[in-house]
């Protein structure tokens, strides 16, 4: 037995359409003037001529930060991709002459196709190496090559971290 | 019929039905994506541009009519060609037409064709706009189309009826069916102050044929011929120029809408208090003419926002409105018109 669902009958001046249709005419006439008059109110960006910024805990394009010597901080542990939920990032670990660390990259890509910008790669980074706040938007390409980001853009985009390796964060 | 009046009516036409009433249309279009946008808190559209300067949006009706040129005008297989190209210069001349009678100023220079049977000339050439919409329809060999065609002939007919009603409580009030004559007579005054508009001793009157003429002119809330936004209609297999004339009529019939309404309900081109006689000539006379143009902008400005603030009716509610509300209310106006006539 379903529900009975009470639907009152509108009353007449309702149904006779005036009031309400005045009334109607009364808000958007509002909004017609003040939008007039001044430009109050209005929502619209105008997106290529103005953009909004980004807030800052934005994820945007990855990038790879550098020592202070320029070399690159990954030392292709391949944390970041056991924790990518997307499986987009694909190391290639390589030797290195620096005997503080006995691993680094040789290649470091990432497929933006794949990619769902989570920043579980960044939380799991324990060298402060991979992160997104570049505070770029992802921009569009006109074939799947273009879209993958090797180690050279990664880094290109990276600036000096004096955190610690494999420690805290500054 | 000498030449000078020949050459005086040829200027009259080109400037009342083709710098007025095109103008008008054309500008319609960008004020009614303008107003859209100014009531949903947009900016509108902004970005035709011709070497940087955008003038508000205002080069976008003449984008838009680019498009229209050099888009394919596609004839669908199967159509009747004779009747689909008739069809929307049928939807396109007839509310042109109407222009000639009526009178934009005091005298006989001011208006086309000063007919004594204006408002009846009006009435029977507004009628011929359902053939643009029938015969697009039906011409186009489409399904669809032929149903949006019917649609629209069963609005328009329904609300022809009342809209012609309508007036005859005016008629009655003034004794003529002369927009000249009915423009002179709203200049007398009612009781030594109050101007004898139209709007004053026909209120009724004049929110049934606002509303029975936006039905005829199928916008929104009477857009179900046409649908634009979803269900389509006569329109369906039109493209390039041919689907600008339909959508252009549209505008131009805005415009007759208010010219008429204007005439019959607003007091034409009188200025309350000033000249009633319209024989001052000079700057009172201009000052007539740009008084009906005013009229005509307001009245404009009302059926856009009324587009813009009411969803649209369902197709039984249409009918509802036209045979069972707007007839009876119409007829009801007439006989208490007539009585009260009769006893003063």
């Amino acid at each position: 037995m379903g529900k009975l669902v009470e639907r009152p009958e509108p009353d007449v001046i309702i149904q006779s359409y005036l009031p309400e249709v005045w009334n109607g005419m009364k808000r958007t006439s509002r909004h017609f003037f003040a939008n007039l008059l001044m430009k109050k109110g209005i929502a619209t960006i105008q997106y290529p001529d103005e953009k909004v910024t980004y807030p800052p805990r934005f994820r945007g394009n990855h990038r790879l930060m550098h020592r202070e010597d320029g070399s690159v901080r990954c030392v292709a542990c391949y944390l970041c991709s056991t924790a990518c939920p997307a499986d987009c990032i694909h190391i290639v670990a390589g030797e290195t002459d620096d005997t503080d660390v006995e691993k680094a990259p040789t290649v470091f890509e990432i497929d933006h196709l794949r990619c769902i910008f989570c920043g579980f790669c960044e939380e799991a980074c324990p060298c402060d190496a991979i992160r997104l706040d570049s505070g770029e938007h992802r921009v569009p390409a006109f074939c799947r090559k273009d879209e993958m980001s090797g180690k050279e853009d990664l880094l290109s985009r990276g600036a000096p971290s004096v955190s610690k390796q494999g420690g805290e964060f500054k | 019929m000498d030449l000078t009046f020949l050459l005086l009516t040829l200027v009259k036409i080109v400037l009342i039905c083709f710098v007025f009433a095109m103008i008008m249309g054309a500008l319609l279009t960008w004020v009614e994506r303008k107003l859209s946008a100014a009531v949903h808190d947009r900016v509108g559209p902004n970005r035709a541009s011709i070497m940087g300067v955008t003038a508000m949006g205002l080069l976008h009706p003449i984008a838009d009519m680019i498009k229209a040129f050099t888009k394919e005008d596609f004839v669908p297989a199967g159509a009747n060609k004779a009747l689909f190209a008739l069809a929307p210069m049928l939807a396109m001349v007839p509310p042109l037409v109407v222009f000639a009678v009526v009178p934009f100023g005091p005298g006989p220079n001011f208006v086309i064709a000063p007919l004594d049977t204006g408002m009846l000339f009006i009435l029977a050439i507004g009628g011929l706009g359902i053939y643009g919409a029938a015969l697009g329809g039906w011409a186009s060999n489409n399904s669809f189309a032929l149903l949006g065609s019917l649609r629209a002939a069963a609005q328009m007919i329904s609300y022809e009826v009342s809209m012609g009603l309508n007036l005859v409580g005016i008629f009655l009030i003034f004794g003529t069916v002369s927009l000249s004559q009915i423009v002179l007579g709203q200049g007398e005054l009612l009781w030594g102050w109050l101007p004898m508009w139209g709007i004053v001793l026909q209120p009724v009157a004049f929110i049934l044929f606002l509303t029975a003429s936006m039905a005829e002119n199928k916008r929104a809330p009477f857009d179900l011929p046409e649908g634009e936004s979803e269900i389509l209609g006569y329109n369906l297999e039109y493209s390039s120029m041919r689907f600008a004339l339909f959508f252009l009529s549209e505008f131009v019939e805005i415009v007759v809408i208010a010219a008429v309404a204007a005439t019959l309900f607003f007091g034409g081109w009188q200025i309350p208090w000033v000249d009633p006689q319209g024989t001052a000539g000079g700057w009172i006379t201009a000052g007539q003419v740009a008084a009906f143009v005013g009229k005509v902008v307001f009245l404009c400005w009302v059926q856009m926002m009324i587009r813009w603030t009411l969803p649209r009716f369902r197709y039984d509610q249409v009918m509802t409105l036209g045979w069972k509300y707007l007839l009876p209310l119409s007829l009801a106006n007439i006989v208490v018109t007539a009585i009260v006539v009769a006893m003063l």
